[in-house]
């Protein structure tokens, strides 16, 4: 599956450049974070990676080879949740898999273990706070052991100490040899979880560097005024 | 010419001393009805669903088809089934005319399109909330039609309650179908215009009472069990 090489993607749904080209490289291990403002295309991306979009022009090429069947995994900002128990909800993810409730079972019991929420195995996912309910996503992502994870924006309106425990297993997940592909606009979290940024604005990719050097010597202007919070809106787009 | 209240004292008394012509009918009914609320959950919730969520050549087409047949005059769907279980008809060889087995057809062909409409607004709705995380777990078709038809299980009961509705108040199909023959195939509301056209008062009067009582203590039913599965998985 790695390298990931994506050369000239588009996405021009009426006309109106989503992705603009975007060129990049992605290796086998770590987490990246793709930063930019409101608009840059950062979602879209995600969505294309793991086949919901099909993108109008460009290349994704696989280690070689076209998009697997299956390793690619995405937790969205508003998790789907099923009126189940959480148990339920989270072994959603091995029905696909042809594997018995049984055993779905027991590996969503283990995995909830690892994510905090075993005490909550029994009760309902819509009754879970927003924190948990991340957690719950990530648990599910993570029962399948997906060669590549895709988050947007996972922690967004979490509180600190949830986001805390949201990165947490975000860490546990790329321990356990998960490459991660995470949106955020949470500069802080990018410097606490990255290993490297990818910055976007108006659909392309404007830097690709190790997350130290983005925030200590940034390449363009754009990403500058970005982490100064200084970027114009109209440059979004 | 008897008055008003005497007619529903009679119908009173007639349901008080659990009047075994009534009882036989109302038993009758609610096992036609019933078999027919069944078929029709069976065929008609994942025939919603599969129209919620496919897409397939006609799908528009077969959309707004399900809407319109939702009105269907039941006594249309008596003809057509009367012509198909006739003796001259294609499934006459079986001998189902004028039995509740007839009745049960006819009824099922009526709250199928009611049914498969509503469950379709329904799963279409969840459809859209979760159709981007469902691809990406690759959930097959089915999977995704199963998947959904359980998630919107309570709001579905809201189908289920409308075709039991329709099947326990229509009399057209089961009039032409069944025959109204007395022990065999008289169910309540065509026992209520028989008995009516007679000048039997009391019993029509206490055959409307039964139909409605078991109507709204179903709806009542459906509605507690509604609101509990609502506070228990939200």
């Amino acid at each position: 599956m790695f390298p990931i090489r994506i050369r000239g993607l588009r996405f021009r749904p009426n006309g109106r450049a989503v992705l603009d080209g975007v060129d990049l490289d992605l290796a086998g291990e770590g987490i990246t974070l793709v930063l930019g403002p409101n608009g840059a295309g950062k979602s879209v991306l995600l969505r294309t990676l793991c086949g919901l979009i099909t993108p109008s022009d460009g290349d994704i090429d696989w280690g070689g080879g076209r998009r697997p069947a299956s390793g690619v995994m995405m937790v969205f900002q508003h998790p789907m949740l099923l009126r189940a128990s959480v148990l339920e909800n989270v072994s959603l993810a091995m029905k696909p898999l042809g594997v018995s409730r049984a055993e779905r079972q027991r590996k969503a019991a283990d995995v909830l273990e690892r994510v905090g929420l075993a005490h909550r195995a029994g009760d309902s996912g819509r009754h879970l706070s927003g924190g948990e309910v991340q957690r719950l996503a990530l648990a599910r992502a993570w029962l399948t052991r997906p060669r590549l994870l895709l988050l947007d924006e996972p922690t967004a309106s979490l509180d600190p100490s949830a986001t805390a425990e949201v990165e947490r297993i975000i860490r546990e997940i790329r321990t356990d040899g998960t490459r991660i592909l995470m949106t955020t606009h949470n500069l802080g979290q990018a410097t606490r979880l990255g290993d490297d940024v990818v910055f976007m604005s108006a659909g392309r990719v404007r830097e690709h560097t190790p997350v130290q050097r983005f925030f200590a010597r940034p390449a363009s202007d754009e990403a500058r005024l970005f982490i100064q919070g200084e970027l114009p809106w109209r440059m979004s787009f | 010419m008897p008055t008003l209240s005497t007619t529903l004292l009679d119908a009173v008394a007639l349901l008080a001393t659990f009047d075994a012509q009534v009882a036989e009918i109302v038993w009758l009914s609610l096992r036609v009805s019933g078999a027919a609320v069944v078929l029709g959950t069976a065929i008609g919730l994942p025939l919603g669903a599969v129209l919620a969520i496919g897409r397939f050549p006609g799908q528009q087409a077969a959309i707004v088809l399900i809407n319109g047949l939702m009105g269907l005059p039941s006594v249309v769907v008596g003809v057509v089934v009367y012509l198909l279980l006739s003796r001259s008809g294609p499934f006459g060889a079986f001998g189902l005319l004028y039995t509740p087995s007839a009745m049960v057809i006819a009824q099922t062909l009526l709250v199928i399109p009611l049914m498969a409409a509503i469950a379709r607004q329904v799963v279409e709705d969840a459809w859209q909330r979760y159709e981007e995380e469902l691809r990406v777990m690759r959930f097959s078709w089915w999977q995704s039609v199963t998947t959904l038809l359980y998630d919107c299980r309570h709001s579905l009961m809201v189908a289920v309650l409308a075709g039991l509705g329709r099947a326990m108040s229509e009399v057209g199909a089961v009039m032409v179908v069944g025959g109204n023959i007395d022990r065999v195939t008289r169910v309540m509301t065509t026992a209520i215009a028989l008995e009516t056209s007679k000048g039997d008062l009391p019993l029509a009067i206490a055959l409307g009472i039964v139909l409605v009582v078991v109507i709204l203590v179903l709806n009542a039913v459906a509605f507690a069990v509604r609101g509990w599965a609502m506070r228990r998985y939200g």
